[in-house]
């Protein structure tokens, strides 16, 4: 196993043999996946090390203290958080070599084609088909053998699709099963002649998001994960990995939605009024007590006692975002029926405390019902943490075709 | 800011907590608690014998050299969990956390305060300060009171701990006149206690040292407070989810009913947030932290309603068995309502709050 001690050397040798100074960015972000410390927990020769992702901290330490250039993760996040794991999992030894390291180094940016217009929630009712065509060519120059797959369909609320190079996309293969059994998992061309994406505005004036039709886009076999009709279980291990990746760094206390409404107050006292300051009290305990619950989750993480608590971060800081930057606008009087811009625009980022009141309070909207609603997050805890028994189904025998929609 | 708190449990804090919670289900089911709460008689002194003797948990507080078992904050929180996990009629708030903190806050060299801690230590004797249970560590105290009221566990404390003009005597509770009240909550009863004269009393501090020392003992029992009302919302959250997957209706077991399983989702959720917020002000307080004051106002703050707020929906989600005097529900609904009021409101501590944090009022 390779220890911390060792970690330490090999960053060390990798600063000496590409000084962070002296050599451009991509380069040397290859250089670092090449040397396994890309993601160290990762197998030996696809960026990692395969030791305890808990030592990643070591090679950043000494990275960040060395001025190294970063990936950027927050521009490639769909990438390194949902793609990644899965092609890891369940791709074959050339996807993982095509694939990995320009994920990694940030050359190819992912974006992940699951939600429709009729399948949010019930993701598993997706409608977008993937018909088999062995007779026809790829467009993909990289296709391998195998046969083609031809997709249609429409996919919603796709972040960075108008910058991706590649997307990893559920589709339906089989009608005729029940719905979670007829789906297949692929990775799509995005630059395939068949993808249009078209911007998606949003509440908040703006468009973060895309929706992606798409219309008899080809894909290779070759670029199918897992098996036909075992999708659904693929599709697991991405959206496991998502919900790993929200809420995992640590906040500083009145960091988060909290830090903005606390500094008006603090400045502004001829806005107070009492009926606000006890909501701001109640709030500001609520969040600092999130933040704490928030904290005690990376100690039981960081001492190997991975509790269920995680899937409850969510639902907390959706709702204080949400309260919080209410009062906010409420708070600011005259000043909040104004709005920053609402031209439409199309951000790099997105910074969820950022801008305005009236952004965030709008914008926070969303923080409940992306990457699972409350609501069925509130199910997810009852049935998974508390055991407590599920509806009654009238959909899970039925083929897909029959279902009403 | 301080090194991030420990706001987990370690090995040595989960064995305690498994001898106290064995302790509890052997002498201390919530049946023999009602029984014994309708007799008058709410405590059991066999049980308060082991658990403050033989466990050792009336010593947790107290340096070794005093007597004690130079534990901290953390592990006689984890023994308030269990106590309100039981609702369990003990004096161990009152006298092993407020009084006990308030004592060591004193000169610990005087005979008398050492002699008097090292018997609180060892479970032997008991002693509760003199102040009404809705006393928060931020307001007015009772000092020359010819009669204080709502004083909690002074039936069977040994010693009260009686502020005066002149600082803080101990006084033995056989000399002192102490007249039950009839408590909402039948799990710690309340008192209406009057002190004659000084003359039997033992001085043991100063005023200005007294005032202080109850300060910090009233400031100790509402951080860990917040662990016997998170104990107490925890015992609520996981007997509504029993009863609701056992009990049907409309021939399907309740609990699947999507109304109630969010109810009992958000519940768990405060839990687990009132955990942190509980955890984080034990540690702040066996630390020594100069932020316990904003850690304990925090848990109080929070954990209040979450207690108030899992015993309600208990009630509710058990429906007409709950509203029944036969089932411990109501044990739960009224200490942690009692729990709510005591040692100062979520309002009180939002107040001190807001000047801690600098958010003042309007």
């Amino acid at each position: 196993m390779t220890d911390a001690a060792e970690l330490l050397t090999r960053t060390k040798e990798l600063l000496a043999a590409h000084p962070p100074a002296g050599t451009d960015r991509t380069e040397f972000l290859k250089a670092r996946f090449d040397a396994g410390l890309a993601w160290v927990h990762y197998p030996k020769g696809l960026g990692g090390l395969d030791a305890p992702r808990s030592l990643q901290a070591v090679v950043d330490a000494e990275l960040t203290a060395a001025g190294a250039p970063e990936n950027d993760p927050r521009r490639i996040g769909i990438g390194l958080g949902m793609a990644a794991p899965t092609i890891l999992k369940y791709g074959s030894q050339e996807l993982k070599q095509r694939f990995l390291r320009p994920l990694w180094v940030g050359e190819e940016v992912w974006c992940q084609l699951f939600s429709e217009p009729g399948a949010g929630s019930d993701l598993a009712a997706l409608a977008t088909r993937a018909v088999r065509d062995d007779e026809g060519t790829s467009h993909s120059s990289e296709a391998g053998s195998g046969g083609d797959w031809v997709i249609n369909g429409q996919k919603v609320w796709t972040s960075s699709a108008h910058v991706a190079r590649w997307a990893i996309l559920i589709a339906r293969t089989d009608p005729d099963l029940p719905k979670h059994r007829g789906i297949t998992y692929f990775i799509c061309d995005m630059t395939d002649p068949g993808v249009e994406v078209r911007p998606l505005r949003q509440i908040t004036g703006e468009a973060e998001f895309n929706e992606v039709f798409l219309t008899d886009v080809r894909i290779p076999d070759a670029h199918r994960l897992g098996e036909v009709g075992e999708g659904w279980k693929v599709a697991q291990t991405t959206l496991m990995n998502e919900r790993v990746s929200i809420g995992g760094s640590r906040i500083p206390r009145e960091g988060g939605m909290i830090g903005p409404i606390a500094r008006t107050w603090r400045e502004r006292p001829e806005l107070r009024t009492h009926d606000t300051h006890q909501r701001l009290l109640t709030l500001w305990v609520e969040a600092e007590v999130a933040r704490l619950a928030g904290e005690r989750l990376r100690q039981q993480l960081a001492a190997g006692q991975p509790g269920p608590e995680g899937s409850g971060m969510k639902l907390a800081f959706a709702r204080l975002n949400q309260e919080i930057s209410g009062l906010e606008v409420e708070l600011l009087g005259e000043e909040g029926l104004l709005y920053g811009d609402w031209t439409m625009s199309r951000p790099e980022l997105v910074d969820f405390t950022g801008r305005d009141a009236g952004y965030r309070y709008l914008r926070s909207k969303g923080n409940s019902i992306e990457g699972g609603t409350s609501e069925v997050l509130l199910n997810i805890v009852a049935e998974r943490v508390l055991g407590l028994p599920s509806e009654p189904r009238n959909d899970k025998d039925v083929a897909w075709k029959d279902l009403t929609r | 800011m301080n090194a991030q708190p420990d706001l987990l449990y370690s090995e040595a804090e989960d064995d305690l907590r498994a001898a106290v919670r064995s302790l509890l289900s052997d002498r201390g089911d919530t049946a023999a608690v009602l029984v014994r709460a309708e007799a008058g008689a709410p405590y059991d002194p066999e049980l308060w014998k082991a658990l403050a003797g033989d466990i050792g948990a009336a010593g947790l507080l107290v340096p070794e050299k005093l007597g004690g078992h130079g534990a901290s904050h953390r592990e006689a929180a984890v023994v308030l969990e269990e106590l309100g996990r039981g609702v369990t009629p003990a004096p161990y708030l009152t006298s092993s956390v407020i009084a006990t903190e308030t004592l060591l806050a004193l000169d610990t060299e005087t005979v008398e305060v050492a002699e008097l801690l090292a018997a609180l230590a060892a479970g032997r004797r008991t002693a509760v300060l003199a102040v009404p249970l809705s006393a928060s560590p931020y307001g007015p105290l009772p000092v020359d009171a010819p009669r204080v009221t709502g004083v909690a566990d002074a039936a069977v404390a040994d010693v009260l701990l009686v502020l005066k003009s002149d600082g803080l005597y101990a006084v033995d509770r056989a000399s002192a006149n102490v007249e039950a009240q009839t408590p909402l909550d039948l799990t710690r009863p309340l008192a209406a206690v009057t002190v004659g004269d000084t003359a039997r009393a033992t001085l043991l501090a100063d005023t200005a040292t007294a005032e202080q020392a109850v300060r910090r003992g009233l400031l100790a029992g509402a951080g860990l407070l917040a662990s016997e009302q998170l104990g107490l919302a925890e015992w609520c959250l996981e007997e509504t989810v029993r009863h609701t997957r056992e009990r049907h209706q409309f021939n399907r077991p309740v609990g699947s009913f999507q109304a109630l399983k969010h109810r009992m989702a958000q519940l768990w959720l405060e839990v687990v947030s009132a955990r942190a917020a509980a955890r984080n002000a034990a540690d702040a307080l066996a630390t020594g932290s100069p932020e316990a004051p904003l850690a304990v106002a925090v848990a109080q703050a929070y954990s209040s309603r979450v207690a108030v707020h899992a015993a309600e929906e208990c009630v509710q989600l058990h429906a007409g068995i709950g509203m029944t005097w036969e089932h411990p529900a109501h044990l739960y609904l009224k200490r942690a309502k009692a729990d709510e009021v005591a040692l100062g409101t979520p309002g009180r501590h939002k107040e001190a709050l807001a000047e801690l944090v600098g958010l003042q009022a309007p």
